[in-house]
This record gives C-alpha cells, sequence and structure tokens, in this order.
C-alpha cells in the first residue's frame, strides 16, 4: 500500500465548506508549529551566542572548524571514501549469505546435524560477545602473522573476513527471528502436502521470513557502512585513515569533521529510508 | 479391507491424554464426519492420520499397511492423505495457482506445463478459474478455502482430511465450500471431516463418529445417531448444537 490514500467520497467532500473539526485542527497545527519554530530559534540563538563566548573557542574554531584546511581536505577524503564504498561493497553480499547459512545451521532439527547447530549456536554467541575492532585486530593481525605470502597477507582480505564474520553473526539472528516469526500452521500446510524439510524452508519458510526481515537488516548495513571504517586501524587507507593523516599533514582537526560530514550523507538518507520501509510494511500488515 | 483403519490410537501432550483409545474403520470412497465439542480430539485425531503429530500407541493402517511405525519415511504417506486446515493456510506470497503447483513440481517434478491442463481443470471445476492469479489475501475466505482443497487434491490423493474447513467462513460462504465435499464425495473419494455443521453431517456422511475426551462414544450412520442417541452425552451435545 501506498502511503497517501484519497478519502472515501473525496470529490464531494471537496464542495462542502470545510467541517468545524477541519478549521480546529488548521488552527491547532498553525499554533504547533509556530511554538516548534520559535522554541527552536530560542535553542539556536543561545548556541550561537554562549559556545563563543566560551574561553577556547577561538582555538577550537581553529583546529576544528577551519574552512581552508576543509578545502583544501575534502577531495581527497572523497576519494579515500570510495575504498569503504568498495569494502562494504564486497562485504555486503557475503553478508547476506553466510549469515543465512547460520541462520539455517541453528535451524536444523535433526539429530544427525547437531554439530552443525551446535556450531551455529558457538558462533552467534561468540562474534556477537567480542567487539567487532577486537576480531579484527585478532584476525587482521593474526592470521597475516603466520607469514603468509604476498597477495594473501593483504589486510584488506583479512580486515573483509573480520567484518563478515562479526556481521554474519547478528544478520544470522535476525534471519532467525524471520523464520521463527513464521506460523507454525505454514509449515503444518507444507508438511501435509508431502514436502520435505527443506523444500518446506526454502519453498514457504524463507521467502516470507527475508522478507519479512528486510528493514531490520537494512539497519545493519547501516551501520555496517560505518564500521568499515574501523578497518583503518589495521591498515587500508580509507576515509578515517587519510582523515588522521591530514590532521598530522596540516596539524589541524577539520579532516574528521569532513570525513564525519561524508558519513552522515550517506547514512541519514539510509537511515530514512529504512524508516519509511519500517512504517509501509507496518501498515501493510494491519 | 478398509482404506484407513485406526486401532486403539492414544496420543497426550505432556501429561494430558488427548486421544484414549481411539479405533475406527474408513472404507474406500465413505465419508466419516467426526462431531463433538471442542477439545474432543477430532482435530488431533486428523492431524496424527497425516502424520503431522506421532502417536503414542496403537496403529493407523493404511490399505492394510501400519504407516505409524517410526522407521519410514512420512513424506510419500502425506503425498497419498490430503488435509485441509480451518485456516486455509495458504502461502501468501504466491498466488492460488503457484500454491497448488509448488508440491506436484517439487515432488512428482513435473514442469508447469505438464500439470497446468490438470490444474486448470480444478481451478475450472470449483469455480475459480478465473482467479488462478490471484494472491490469498485478494480472495474471501470461501475461495481461499476451496483454492486449498484444490491444492491437496492437485497431488491426487486417496484419501482427503478436513479440519473444520467451514469454521473460520462467513455463514454466507459455507455453502460453497460444503458442496466442494459434496462433490468429492460422489466422485468416491475417501474423506473424514471434522465438523460442526450437524445439517451437512445428517445428510451427507456416510457415518457419523461422536467424539468425547478422546474417545469415539458412538458412531453409526447418521440417521441413527442423529435421531436415536444412546449414549447420554451424546444426547446432550445434539441438544446444544441443534
Amino acid at each position: 500500500m501506498t502511503g497517501e490514500m484519497t478519502e472515501p467520497g473525496g470529490p464531494e467532500r471537496a464542495a462542502r465548506p470545510p467541517s468545524r473539526r477541519a478549521l480546529r485542527e488548521a488552527r491547532m497545527r498553525r499554533r504547533a508549529m509556530a511554538i516548534a519554530t520559535l522554541s527552536t530559534a530560542v535553542v539556536v540563538a543561545l548556541i550561537v551566542i554562549l559556545v563563543p563566548m566560551a574561553p577556547g573557542w577561538e582555538r577550537v574554531q581553529r583546529s576544528f572548524f577551519n574552512g581552508e584546511v576543509f578545502a583544501k581536505t575534502f577531495p581527497g577524503l572523497l576519494q579515500a571514501f570510495l575504498t569503504d564504498i568498495m569494502i562494504f561493497a564486497w562485504c555486503a553480499p557475503m553478508i547476506a549469505v553466510l549469515g543465512l547459512l547460520i541462520a539455517l545451521a541453528r535451524d536444523a532439527r535433526s539429530p544427525a546435524l547437531f554439530p552443525l547447530r551446535l556450531f551455529g549456536t558457538i558462533y552467534n554467541d561468540a562474534f556477537r560477545g567480542v567487539p567487532v575492532i577486537l576480531v579484527i585486530y585478532l584476525v587482521g593481525f593474526g592470521i597475516p602473522g603466520l607469514g603468509l605470502p604476498r597477495p594473501w597477507n593483504s589486510p584488506y582480505i583479512w580486515g573483509t573476513v573480520a567484518v563478515v564474520l562479526t556481521y554474519s553473526a547478528y544478520v544470522a539472528e535476525v534471519y532467525r527471528t524471520g523464520i521463527e516469526s513464521i506460523h507454525e500452521s505454514q509449515r503444518a500446510a507444507a508438511t501435509s502436502l508431502g514436502l520435505s524439510h527443506w523444500d518446506v524452508m526454502r519453498y514457504v519458510v524463507l521467502p516470507q521470513a527475508i522478507r519479512r526481515v528486510i528493514p531490520a537488516n537494512m539497519n545493519l548495513l547501516i551501520a555496517l557502512q560505518k564500521d568499515v571504517a574501523l578497518l583503518s586501524f589495521i591498515g587500508p587507507v580509507e576515509v578515517l585513515r587519510q582523515a588522521g593523516v591530514y590532521k598530522s599533514l596540516l596539524a589541524n582537526f577539520t579532516p574528521y569533521l569532513g570525513a564525519a560530514l561524508i558519513f552522515l550523507a550517506v547514512t541519514v538518507p539510509a537511515t530514512r529510508w529504512v524508516d519509511r520501509l519500517i512504517a509501509r510494511q507496518n501498515a501493510a500488515r494491519s | 479391507m478398509a482404506k484407513l483403519s485406526i486401532q486403539e490410537v492414544w496420543k497426550s501432550f505432556g501429561t494430558h491424554d488427548v486421544l484414549k483409545g481411539i479405533s475406527l474403520d474408513i472404507e474406500a470412497g465413505q465419508m466419516v464426519c467426526l462431531i463433538g465439542a471442542s477439545g474432543s480430539g477430532k482435530s488431533t485425531l486428523l492431524r496424527c492420520l497425516n502424520l503431522l503429530e506421532p502417536v503414542d500407541d496403537g496403529a493407523i493402517l493404511l490399505d492394510g499397511a501400519d504407516i505409524t511405525d517410526p522407521e519410514l519415511d512420512p513424506q510419500p504417506i502425506r503425498q497419498r492423505i490430503g488435509m485441509v486446515f480451518q485456516s486455509f493456510n495458504l502461502f501468501p506470497h504466491m498466488t492460488a495457482l503457484e500454491n497448488v503447483l509448488l508440491a506436484p513440481r517439487r515432488i512428482h517434478r513435473k514442469s508447469r506445463e505438464a500439470l497446468l491442463p490438470g490444474v486448470k481443470a480444478l481451478f475450472t471445476r470449483f469455480g475459480l478459474a478465473d482467479r488462478m492469479g490471484h494472491y490469498p489475501d485478494q480472495l474471501s475466505g470461501g475461495q481461499q478455502q476451496r483454492v486449498a482443497i484444490i491444492r491437496a487434491l492437485a497431488m491426487q490423493p486417496e484419501v482427503m482430511l478436513f479440519d473444520e474447513v467451514t469454521s473460520a467462513l462467513d455463514p454466507a460462504l459455507v455453502g460453497e465450500v460444503l458442496d466442494v465435499l459434496r462433490a468429492l464425495k460422489a466422485e468416491g473419494m475417501t474423506m473424514v471431516i471434522a465438523t460442526h455443521e450437524m445439517a451437512f453431517a445428517r445428510d451427507a456422511a456416510d457415518k457419523v463418529c461422536f467424539l468425547y475426551e478422546g474417545r469415539i462414544l458412538e458412531e453409526g450412520p447418521p440417521a441413527e445417531i442423529f435421531s436415536a442417541p444412546r449414549d447420554e452425552r451424546t444426547r446432550a451435545f445434539l441438544a446444544r448444537v441443534l
């Protein structure tokens, strides 16, 4: 269903003068708008007046809000951000697949597959219980430390592995919630037709479950998009690392602000979009 | 030999005995109606017949062979016994046609093209030829239930189980589904039907069984059960529902 619906009997309604309720509500809306505008203006004014009065403001302004440094470093930051996008682009599909496999492992019901189920559970507990940055350090420094030859000691490879391992655990949990949200009667109906456990999963449960958890997984993707920057700690020169380089070079923190703005430019619209997706799904279900 | 023979079947959930030694023979082509209050064990019995629930004790013979043996693969047996549920349980992400095609395609490994003529004929027969491309939420309850029946029939089962298939329907839509059951009976389908539609059981069933707290208290031709019930509890139940 799309967001806006025409009111039933719209045309006839429009011909009549607005009802008392409509007038009253319009008046209330105008009043609310006025109050919101006023209070926002007051808060902004206070910030603009009070913050520069702080003793260190001059210094902060020079080292964090330096227009000249910003102009000089921003193109380089954008360039470095392409690396973030690249890492994100190859991580996301791997996470989607591995997460699904782990969710399925955790759903395995036959006793012969118990080891698979146990593995899924331990995996999820371990990777959701450890900070991402720790996994990145352990995998990113530990595995190349084995003395692997040239292309195989790349921090891109092992950084990717670390991020994929961690995020798959979260995505697996989301998938599992989706699988469990499908009513038992759907499985019963499919089973009664003589379909195998796997066919029931593949054709009946998963298509519904995956669709239902798309918004939740989108939220994880947004988080992933930010966490890609953590790879900078093991080497790849992506936007956060690049900002650090500029900071040392120019003895100025403004590049960090530039990097933050770049992330916001991506995550804010993405978050809004997911919110709308969720709202639409809720509307469709009710 | 009975088509389906239920012999001393027991089933419990936790400490609660739901079926307490049910025995019943269903001949080929017979329509048997199970009546009784909610919780008397009608649905559980049907789910046991379809192997959705394992029985604790006793045996169920299909053409003389025990199907409750836990060593048996339940899938080929379920294919021979179709089931239709109270709440339709259509797959909401598939059209009516896809709902019907799924099992035969996966199990009989037939192509869509090979199946289509037969499936179309079923839709036409039950007055749904123009609804094949609709999704379940675009169909009325009666239409959904008829699609669910077609879905079970498409597997060409030898026995059909119906679990209160009209209980979730508007009164105005009950008739169209009961008509389908009558048509299947005329065709010689073997059917076990749990129902609250007493008028239907009375004039369509070959045999009526009254279940009470997990036992069959009384069974016989509908004329006998409805007009001259022997047990006091059957009389009390019929007095409440008729």
